[in-house]
């Protein structure tokens, strides 16, 4: 008896608690928040690896000629993130 | 409540089922509701499991037998704090345990990833609801933890005495998280894969979780280390037996794929590897949860035969044969996205280091099912012994603390010749240095491979030093900053990269106390008596005077009959007393006497241990009860019908009887160098991944000129 009652109790608690997105089935989720998220991930990322290159420079591991050509490389990928980002935000290149 | 349970369990099931099939339903025809319903189950399995799981414990805690479970592994005198660990030492328990940290680690990743990886997340919601429904019809159909007796005891069997230990509180547990963790980024490289979005965005969004497992396997093997040394009896730590391989075969991956990642996330390299190695990490992990009850290979883990051995390799196959379909399938989109640009790179030592270390997983998984293997080729089972696995991976080790020296100070891309000298030449020194000292002032000598263990050991201190060193330099060169904030200051904002350097200075510490104490401990097996002495390791030993006790054994295990002994230790001006006992568990076999089933029953010793950082002095007791037999049967005989107040009388006599006349009893004693160093070295690692963990503060920005360039500056620089 008891184990039944659970039974019936707890499944009804999750049917509800999983129909909830069902029933809201007229409200779209904004594609471009998933994308915003993900940019602004790589974008954090690319400027960790930035200030990487240039800790590594310091540091002496990294000659200032290859130092300079990565760190051209990555802020042109970081760029090409930052311009991505513009567009989904809706926002000009000078950050307004 | 049993059957509230078991509810839990079925319902929990179903929801599983569910949540795999609306996550697919929904990422095959685009119906984003779906996807949301299908995590918002995950949700719900985690209330169910937590549920159930406190169920199981509160059944522990007030000693509640018509659980089976609770019949079986615990009893009314069993202290409380190991009535709560009871529950994981038994299979069902770690079941649910396994399915309940899965349900939370799911519910926290899907949680966290809710507004990204759209693409990604419901094929990875269905691949952590497959492994859920999976763990939870094993418990549904075969082990379930709530079944009842009819006709519940008046008294439980116990929890097995060598589980009575501090360590096992947390050792099941921290190992659990370590396996159930790395669930999570295999569902998302599976997601991954299946999308084909095999960029770094399932990585990184997964890269913590990887982390954080990682940190508890090891935190839990070093654990069930330190539970072997203090509890077994043998005086080791590690016996290369088949379950610690288990545990260590998929951290020894998994330190692989977390390396090996950060070339992806930064070259968009070594794809197939990572795809790979996850997997690997995965599939070892099962199969580390397979070996531990499947009583497959001898160990000291069989605490109990399973039933579920076939069920767990069938789910093993399966998950092999999705994972290396699913590769071999998109193997075009897994190509890489650069060129190794130079062989003196951080890109190629990660590539080197992950075959060296996917190279000492597959010894180790070699010798482990080397019995099974010879078994079903020529019929006879035979093993391999500690000595096989020592002489192959003592290289293979060797190897990787030197790796782990160098990788730190390369960049990536490349090095040049000159770049690379002025960045070894005070490492080398340090290693040279020790060399000196070592070959002057000690018998490191002696061994070979230790010899050098220790010169690896501190290069990779020494590395460790400089980078700090250079780092905080540079860094006051920038700022300004005085030597404590520059030094915090630079950590602080570069915590992967100095975090996994602490990891490395922690692991080579670690090292360092296992080749210090491996290759040059003294032990001696002794029988004594009272008054008698032995020198060991420099060490003079006299034992003083047996012990005896009833109840309230030091250790606080519960155990009814304790016999031990005091002996001094003196070496130079030094003295200090050590106290071990063995203490003896109550038997429910009903073959045996009413008093001899406390001295035949289950026995442990507790060992005592004069811990310090150059050496331990290790001493454990075996007490010979033989010439206590005939009184033993005699009592038997007399007080069979007695109740329990007088037979409690009568052990307590024999106890006294073995304290007044001891016969000689046994000794072992070891001096081990610096083994206390490989529990600080454990520490040290999980405090570096800790902070490689933690996230950082967003990035400092710097300004350019040009107009994105000037954004980008903008946002580079902070004022």
């Amino acid at each position: 008896m008891e184990y039944a009652l659970a039974l019936v109790v707890l499944a009804a608690l999750v049917a509800l608690a999983v129909a909830g997105p069902l029933r809201r089935r007229g409200e779209e989720e904004r594609v471009e928040e998933a994308r915003l998220a993900e940019l602004r991930a790589a974008k954090e990322a690319k400027y960790r690896e930035i200030n990487d290159a240039e800790l590594d420079h310091r540091m002496g591991k990294l000659s200032r000629e290859d130092w300079r050509a990565v760190d051209r490389e990555l802020r042109g990928e970081a760029i090409e993130i930052l311009r991505e980002l513009d567009r989904l935000e809706g926002r000009s290149p000078e950050g307004g | 409540m049993a059957g509230v349970g078991s509810a839990c369990l079925l319902v929990g099931l179903l929801t599983a089922i569910y949540a795999g099939g609306a996550s697919l339903y929904g990422a095959r025809t685009g119906r984003r509701e779906w996807a949301t319903s299908g995590r918002r189950a995950i949700y719900c399995l985690a209330g169910l499991t937590v549920s159930a799981f406190a169920i199981l414990e509160a059944a522990f805690l007030r000693s509640d037998f018509s659980f089976a479970l609770v019949a079986e592994g615990s009893s009314t005198d069993t202290p409380s704090f190991y009535k709560v660990t009871a529950v994981w030492a038994t299979q069902d328990g770690s079941l649910l345990l396994w399915s309940t940290l899965l349900a939370l680690f799911s519910s926290a990743v899907l949680f966290l990833t809710r507004r990204s990886l759209r693409d990604i997340a419901p094929y990875a919601t269905a691949v952590l609801a497959g492994v859920a429904a999976f763990f939870l019809l094993l418990m549904v159909a075969w082990e379930n933890p709530f079944d009842t007796l009819a006709a519940p005891p008046a008294e439980g069997a116990g929890l097995n005495p060598l589980l009575r230990h501090p360590a096992m509180m947390i050792h099941p547990p921290m190992l659990y998280t370590g396996y159930v963790g790395f669930s999570v980024p295999f569902a998302f490289a599976v997601g991954a894969l299946v999308t084909r979005q095999t960029g770094a965005d399932w990585i990184r969004a997964t890269r913590r979780f990887a982390l954080v497992a990682w940190t508890f396997l090891g935190a839990g093997i070093l654990l069930g280390a330190l539970w072997s040394y203090t509890e077994l009896g043998w005086g080791g730590y590690w016996a290369w037996d088949p379950v610690e391989n288990a545990s260590l075969m998929p951290w020894l991956v998994g330190t692989a794929f977390l390396h090996s990642i950060m070339v992806q996330e930064k070259r968009g390299m070594l794809k197939v590897w990572n795809a790979s190695l996850i997997c690997g990490t995965f599939v070892l992990a099962l199969l580390g949860t397979f070996l531990v009850r499947s009583g497959i290979l001898n160990s000291i883990h069989a605490f109990g035969a399973s039933t579920i051995g076939v069920q767990f390799l069938v789910f093993i196959g399966l998950v092999v044969a999705l994972s290396v379909a699913l590769i071999l399938a998109r193997l075009p989109d897994l190509r890489s996205e650069a060129r190794l640009d130079s062989l003196i790179s951080r890109e190629a030592f990660f590539l080197l280091n992950n075959l060296v270390l996917v190279g000492l997983c597959l010894v180790i998984m070699w010798g482990t099912f080397f019995p099974l293997i010879s078994e079903a080729i020529t019929g006879n089972e035979q093993s391999v012994g500690p000595p096989w696995f020592d002489r192959l991976t003592t290289p293979l080790a060797l190897v990787l603390v030197a790796l782990a020296g160098i990788g730190p100070v390369l960049a990536w891309r490349r090095v040049t010749w000159s770049s690379l000298r002025r960045v070894l030449v005070a490492p080398l020194a340090v290693a040279g240095a020790a060399l000196v000292l070592l070959l002057a002032f000690t018998d490191a000598a002696d061994s070979t491979s230790s010899l050098l263990m220790f010169c690896f050991v501190a290069f990779v201190l020494g590395v460790v030093g400089q980078e700090l060193w250079r780092g905080t330099s540079a860094r006051r060169v920038m700022t300004g900053e005085a030597w404590p904030r520059a030094l915090a200051r630079l950590t602080g904002r570069n915590r992967r990269r100095y975090g996994g350097y602490l990891v490395h200075a922690g692991i080579a510490v670690l090292l360092l106390g296992v080749a210090a104490s491996s290759a040059f401990l003294d032990q001696r097996d002794v029988r004594l008596s009272p008054g008698q002495s032995f020198d060991v390791g420099g060490y003079h030993v006299t034992y003083r005077e047996p012990k005896a006790q009833l109840g309230g054994d030091d250790a606080g295990t519960g155990a009814p009959v304790s016999l031990g002994a005091v002996l001094d230790v003196r070496k130079g001006g030094k003295h200090f007393t050590l106290r071990p006992w063995r203490n003896y568990y109550a038997s429910r076999d009903p073959s045996l006497g009413a008093i001899s089933r406390f001295f035949e029953g289950e026995a442990n010793s507790e060992v005592d241990v004069r811990w310090g950082l150059r050496r331990d002095f290790w001493l454990a007791v075996r007490p010979d009860l033989g010439p206590l037999q005939r009184q033993i049967r005699e009592a038997d005989t007399k007080f069979a019908s007695s109740s329990g107040d007088v037979q409690a009388l009568v052990i307590a006599a024999l106890a006294e009887r073995y304290r007044n006349d001891p016969p000689p009893a046994a000794f072992r004693a070891i001096v081990s160098p610096m083994v206390a160093w490989i529990w600080i070295g454990g520490a040290i690692v999980v405090l570096g991944a800790l902070v490689a963990g933690w996230p950082s503060p967003e990035a400092r920005l710097r300004r350019v000129r040009s107009l994105y360039s000037a954004r980008l500056g903008r946002e580079l620089s902070r004022a």
